[in-house]
């Protein structure tokens, strides 16, 4: 091997195996009796999750050589990271395979890092892991909110519609104008005793 | 204050001995499945039924019991109870006995279910959820089962694997596509249902269940709405209607010897987007000018009496023979559902067959275009999707499909319409002709391969929000994909259920597609005789190209 390969170039050599492995990683979250299913079908339609799962890490590691800077990254994080919110995980574990990239990487690429001498890269690469990390826990949180206002709206709705039909509440209507009275305000006031 | 890890509720309560030991593969088939204990979660399962609402229809064993709590406070024989009743099932009912034998895991079902792609939770694999009863039968009624238990993949019914049956049988919706693949014809939502009906014989229903038979019984219709209710919201229509069209429709109730009788499900009349759909149907009879009447005692289509009992689905249906023979009608129409035409098309006609005697019910005969349907002289109710499409291809309605310009639809194929009655070509017919864009999801997600919309058989409860989510995923998915290639924004379908779970599934995944009947479609392209200059739709949103009207 040349001796000024730098990690970019290791990881984009190497790229078929540590997606293959880190997908694994993703995969192996899931109950063993599923596992192969997720595994052997890419299906976008009969096997969505295992889809998801095999295009959105390939996307998400190819962003992240090249910079993490693109939207890419985060559409591919909500696209797993939605599915995983509504699944049996806890928070820990639904984004816990963004750490499993470095345990991938340094078993397939640890001996070259330290024989190149590329630490410091390979530091500042797993910082960008740890960002996504980050990342990931937001949008895991955001689709987490977004189940609690399903839930809260459905309440709020029918408890509202119930309260109108029994005649316990009003809505104003859109075009609704305030009533002219005397006394009132007037144009640019704020208070009556102004 | 710092938060105690090892508490139940703030762990989303998975096992407090789980918490601090994060196992990223949990061990499954290493201790083999029969070995691992169902793990009850929030949110994967609906609540337990409230006791008065199984004393009203004398159901056994009515309790104050919660699923989450160890003790379910069983009746003590209750392991003989759900033994001979299971007995009796085999007796009765031959499809059980065969669907126990005959399964050779061939696996062709195994990733057909919904709720197993959205999770990979191998015990939601239809072979999976049939094989937990399938072993208890086994162990009973079957030689190597008796003798070498385990080995034969034979198993006791034991208070865990009752809780096992519970959990899974509850996170099934009968929707029945797993069928389809199964190369021996084994219905699994049969299983269920049986399965079901023993959980029953416990008292262990879900409230979501429980309380619409006890208020269909009682009331007429799922929601408890009581006969000046359901009058009240259809005078509310049609003051909506009347807005938006400027006709005044004016629907009949009770009326004796009308030619027709209408049966919807209750949800049309009380639950948003149906009740667009309702003023849909109301709209459609105006402009016929049909003899038809609502009841308010009939008042409901739907029949949740499927996911307790054989008997209870009987009791419940009974009522639409029972009004169409006190109303004195020739035939029934029946508005957008979808178990509602698996009871009627696969067990009304002759459960009930004996309800038609001294009735004036014959086979359907439209009044308007002739056409009698043949295909309903069992039942004597015909789809509205069929009376519509039928109307369409005689020209007898003045259609003007751009008012749905707006609008890039596809179209849900509802389980049981698609699978239990073969109903695929009509709605798609009626929506070809009362919108422009209309586009199909990929084909193995629609017709006899439709995806469940994750809330069928008395599943679409409040607490349940991510069992629905990931169950309803590989439908959303689909959706997903023809809103990101054709821009599609409404999804169209005809079920109440649907109507009820969709509005949430697409907000979680598809957020900008909206819900709706095919009927709300077709009766905003529908040109009422009259009418005013129409601006808005039936929501009060601009028609395409008058946004800037003044009166919007």
């Amino acid at each position: 091997m040349s001796s000024i390969m730098s990690l970019a170039d290791l990881l984009a050599q190497k790229k078929s195996p540590i997606v293959k492995k880190w997908c694994e990683v993703v995969v192996q979250t899931y109950p063993e009796g599923g596992q192969s299913f997720l595994k052997t079908k890419k299906n976008q339609f009969s096997n969505p999750v295992g889809h998801t799962i095999a295009e959105g890490i390939e996307s998400i590691y190819d962003e992240l050589l090249k910079g993490a800077k693109s939207d890419k990254i985060p559409l591919s994080i909500d696209n797993i990271l939605r599915v995983r919110a509504v699944q049996d995980f806890f928070p820990s574990r639904a984004v816990d395979f963004v750490f499993g990239l470095k345990k991938v990487i340094r078993k397939e690429l640890g001996k070259e890092i330290l024989k190149e001498g590329i630490s410091e890269e390979w530091a500042e690469f797993e910082s960008r892991i740890d960002d996504l990390a980050l990342l990931s826990f937001d949008v895991y949180m955001q689709c987490r909110q977004k189940v609690f206002d399903i839930r809260v709206s459905a309440v709020k709705n029918q408890s509202h519609k119930l309260l109108k039909m029994a005649g316990l509440a009003y809505d104003l209507p859109e075009n609704y104008e305030s009533p002219d009275y005397e006394g009132g305000l007037k144009e640019g006031q704020t208070h009556l005793s102004e | 204050m710092p938060v105690d890890l090892k508490q139940k509720d703030v762990m989303g309560g998975h096992r407090k001995d789980e918490v601090l030991d994060i196992d990223h593969s949990p061990s499954f088939f290493k201790r083999g499945w029969m070995n691992t204990p169902v793990d009850i979660l929030p949110s994967m399962h609906c609540f337990a039924c409230e006791p008065a609402r199984l004393k009203v229809v004398d159901f056994p064993n009515p309790r104050q019991w919660s699923v989450m709590d160890e003790d379910w406070k069983l009746p003590k024989d209750w392991n003989k109870i759900v033994m001979d009743a299971f007995g009796d099932r085999l007796d009765r009912f031959r499809t059980l006995k065969l669907f126990m034998d005959i399964c050779v895991r061939c696996g062709a079902c195994a990733d057909k279910c919904h709720f197993f792609i959205g999770s990979a939770d191998p015990k939601n694999m239809p072979v999976m959820r049939a094989e937990l009863i399938r072993s208890v039968y086994r162990r009973n009624y079957t030689i190597a089962g008796k003798v070498f238990g385990k080995l034969a993949g034979a198993r006791d019914l034991t208070y865990d694997v009752l809780k096992e049956w519970w959990y899974y049988l509850y996170q099934c919706s009968e929707c029945r596509r797993c069928s389809v693949f199964c190369p021996y014809g084994i219905d699994t939502a049969d299983i269920t249902i049986i399965g079901r009906e023993l959980t029953n014989l416990l008292g262990l229903n879900i409230d979501w269940i429980a309380a619409p038979v006890a208020f269909c019984y009682r009331t007429g219709n799922h929601l408890g709405i009581q006969p000046h209710a359901y009058k009240g919201m259809l005078e509310f229509f049609q003051d909506e209607l009347e807005d938006v069209t400027g006709v005044r429709v004016e629907p009949s109730y009770n009326r004796k010897g009308a030619e027709v009788l209408f049966i919807t499900p209750s949800g049309d009349v009380f639950a948003d987007p149906g009740t667009f759909t309702c003023m849909g149907y109301m709209a459609l009879f105006h402009e016929l000018g049909i003899d038809i009447t609502w009841s308010t005692y009939a008042s409901e289509g739907g029949n949740f009496g499927l996911f307790t009992s054989h008997e209870m689905m009987k009791r419940l249906n009974s009522k639409m023979y029972l009004e169409a023979k006190r109303l004195g009608v020739k035939w029934i129409l029946g508005g957008e559902c979808g178990h509602m035409w698996r009871v009627i098309n696969q067990y009304m006609a002759t459960m009930n067959y004996d309800l038609t005697e001294g009735t004036k019910l014959e086979t359907p005969v439209s009044p308007i275009t002739g056409t009698r349907f043949e295909n309903s002289s069992g039942t004597k109710m015909v789809h509205i999707c069929e009376f519509t499409a039928d109307l369409i291809r005689h020209g007898k309605l003045k259609l003007d499909p751009s008012r749905n310009d707006n609008l890039k639809v596809t179209y849900h194929d509802s389980c049981n319409p698609a699978r239990a009655m073969g109903l695929m070509e009509e709605p798609r017919y009626v929506i070809n002709n009362v919108c422009n864009h209309f586009y199909e999801m990929p084909p193995t997600t629609i017709r006899e391969q439709t995806f469940c919309c994750g809330g069928g058989s008395g599943l679409n409860a409040g607490e349940d929000v991510e069992l629905r989510m990931r169950g309803g995923l590989p439908r959303a998915n689909a959706v997903r994909y023809v809103h990101d290639k054709y821009g599609v924004n409404m999804l169209s379908c005809i079920c109440a259920i649907d109507r009820a779970v969709f509005p949430d599934l697409m907000k979680y995944w598809v957020p900008e597609c909206e819900v709706t009947g095919v009927h709300e479609m077709v009766a905003n392209a529908m040109v009422l005789e009259g009418e005013k200059k129409r601006t808005v739709d039936y929501r009060g949103e601009p028609l395409p190209g008058m946004e800037d009207a003044e009166d919007v």
